[in-house]
């Protein structure tokens, strides 16, 4: 693997090597010094176009628990401001010496284009509406690891709820989710849904309670408060009352029903229980787990050489 | 493989009586040694070393008669001097159930060659705590070391050539 780029480019054996990576590397974390020494002398560039604290220091604990240097390059303060090209910030960073770009941008396609200018390897740390799989491999990590399904997700329902129109995260997680076997439904109004959702490998469904009493995940997606100025949904309390997940809908949810969100949360919006008090809240631990996944990422793109031939062993 | 010969023969050089026996043998010497199993804790190292590590424990289990031995595993994959330098597949999850601070620890592993893996694993118990003291058990000393590492307990020393492998299972070791 030389770049994780897109879910879609990963074989099912792809998958499951970078899960098993992810058990190593929770061990690691739970130790009293999570440190290893396995990518020193490498060098692991944030690149944001896009603000995003959340995703940044994950990737930037990531790196530094496997001893890599880390450079944070903040759109705002680089000279892209000054009218310098993609291409040019790219190669210049290039020339210093980099091993990997961890790139989120606002356009679909970029970290793609990226691959073309750099021979560092390149990690999508989300791209416009198309795809967030760091995100996806976490989601997988935590439902493998919260409901014991090590082998895959065969006879799981997986509902993803909210504007999957616009999210990156839905379109990684529901290739990723049914590559593994579990079978999903997507939850949305008709507006915010997109145009090709009939070639996904889902069910679709326009009401939360259609799914609330069946599911073994609940996967909410974050309602973007902007949607409402394109008059996508007529209201932050309609789109609760049709696609929030309420006090009174928690207590349908099987026992075992896990709840998962990327955050950040519109508490009361779509997240309108506590989610403290929820018992399959796994939120956080969507959380712990992503610095766990993007360790197994960057160890597997950098740290994992091709095979010797021959005498060289 | 050149053309035109047939593979290298392969040969038994300890049969499935003769392990066991070792085992048993290095597993009396480690509580001569330790006067005893008060402290100790058995480290198996992935993958090869592990099954071994877990009949060394049996085995001093039986000449002590206690049931209060640590056993553990080490995956030292983030700790190999030749990371990126070629494919790294982890084994099992490192499992090292107690801090080991001020225990002693044995490290078991199936051959010792270079002796690369077993640098790797003394950097990886750090990571664990700090043991009062190491020490080495193999079942096969094959030699060609590129490191000042030397074995505390050897199953059987066994000459080899740089091109020969050795394969060591519950069944025997085998060359060729």
């Amino acid at each position: 693997m030389n770049h994780l780029l897109d879910i879609g480019e990963l074989t099912v054996d792809d998958l499951h090597r970078l899960l098993d990576l992810t058990d190593h590397m929770t061990e690691i974390n739970q130790r009293p010094i999570p440190k290893v020494p396995a990518l020193r002398g490498r060098t692991v560039v944030n690149l944001f176009f896009e603000d995003s604290t959340r995703t940044r220091t994950s990737f930037d604990t990531a790196a530094r628990r496997l001893s890599a240097d880390v450079m944070n390059f903040a759109v705002s303060s680089s000279s892209v401001n000054k009218g310098e090209s993609l291409r040019d910030t790219i190669e210049t960073i290039t020339a210093m010496g980099v091993d990997a770009f961890v790139v989120r941008h606002s356009s679909s396609g970029a970290p793609q284009q990226i691959t073309r200018w750099t021979t560092a390897s390149v990690v999508n740390a989300g791209d416009g509406w198309h795809q967030h799989p760091t995100q996806a491999l976490l989601d997988c990590y935590t439902i493998r690891t919260s409901l014991g399904r090590t082998r895959g997700f065969d006879g799981l329902h997986i509902a993803i709820v909210g504007d999957v129109k616009h999210s990156r995260v839905a379109r990684s997680d529901v290739q990723a989710f049914t590559m593994l076997g579990a079978r999903v439904t997507v939850v949305a109004p008709p507006t915010l849904l997109p145009p090709h959702v009939d070639g996904w490998d889902v069910e679709v469904r326009h009401h939360i309670d259609d799914v609330i009493d069946d599911v073994d995940v609940l996967y909410l997606l974050r309602m973007q408060r902007e949607r409402m100025g394109d008059a996508l949904v007529p209201s932050l309390r309609e789109y609760t009352s049709r696609f929030g997940l309420t006090p009174h809908r928690a207590t349908r949810l099987a026992e075992h029903a896990l709840v998962m969100h990327p955050g950040p949360m519109n508490r009361g919006v779509e997240m309108a229980v506590d989610p403290a008090e929820l018992r399959g809240s796994v939120v956080l631990q969507q959380v712990t787990n992503g610095v766990a996944v993007r360790m197994a990422v960057l160890f597997d793109l950098l740290g994992s050489g091709a095979e010797l031939r021959g005498e060289e062993r | 493989m050149s053309e035109g010969t047939d593979p290298p023969p392969s040969r038994t050089v300890m049969s499935a009586d003769d392990v066991r026996r070792a085992i048993t043998r290095i597993g009396h010497e480690i509580a001569e040694r330790h006067r005893g199993v008060d402290g100790l804790v058995i480290v198996g190292l992935q993958r090869g070393g592990v099954w071994i590590a877990e009949q060394l424990a049996d085995a001093l289990g039986r000449i002590e008669a206690t049931d209060s031995l640590v056993l553990g595993s080490l995956d030292v994959s983030f700790y190999r001097d030749d990371v990126g330098l070629r494919p790294i597949v982890p084994g099992r999850v490192t499992d090292i159930p107690v801090r080991l601070d001020g225990l002693d620890v044995v490290l078991v592993d199936d051959v010792l060659f270079t002796g690369r893996t077993v640098r790797a694993a003394l950097d990886a118990l750090n990571d664990h705590g700090r043991p009062r003291s190491v020490q080495l058990a193999v079942l096969v000393d094959r030699g060609h070391r590129e490191l000042p590492i030397r074995p505390d307990y050897v199953g059987k020393n066994l000459p080899t050539s740089r091109a020969e492998d050795v394969t060591v299972t519950e069944d025997g070791v085998v060359l060729r």
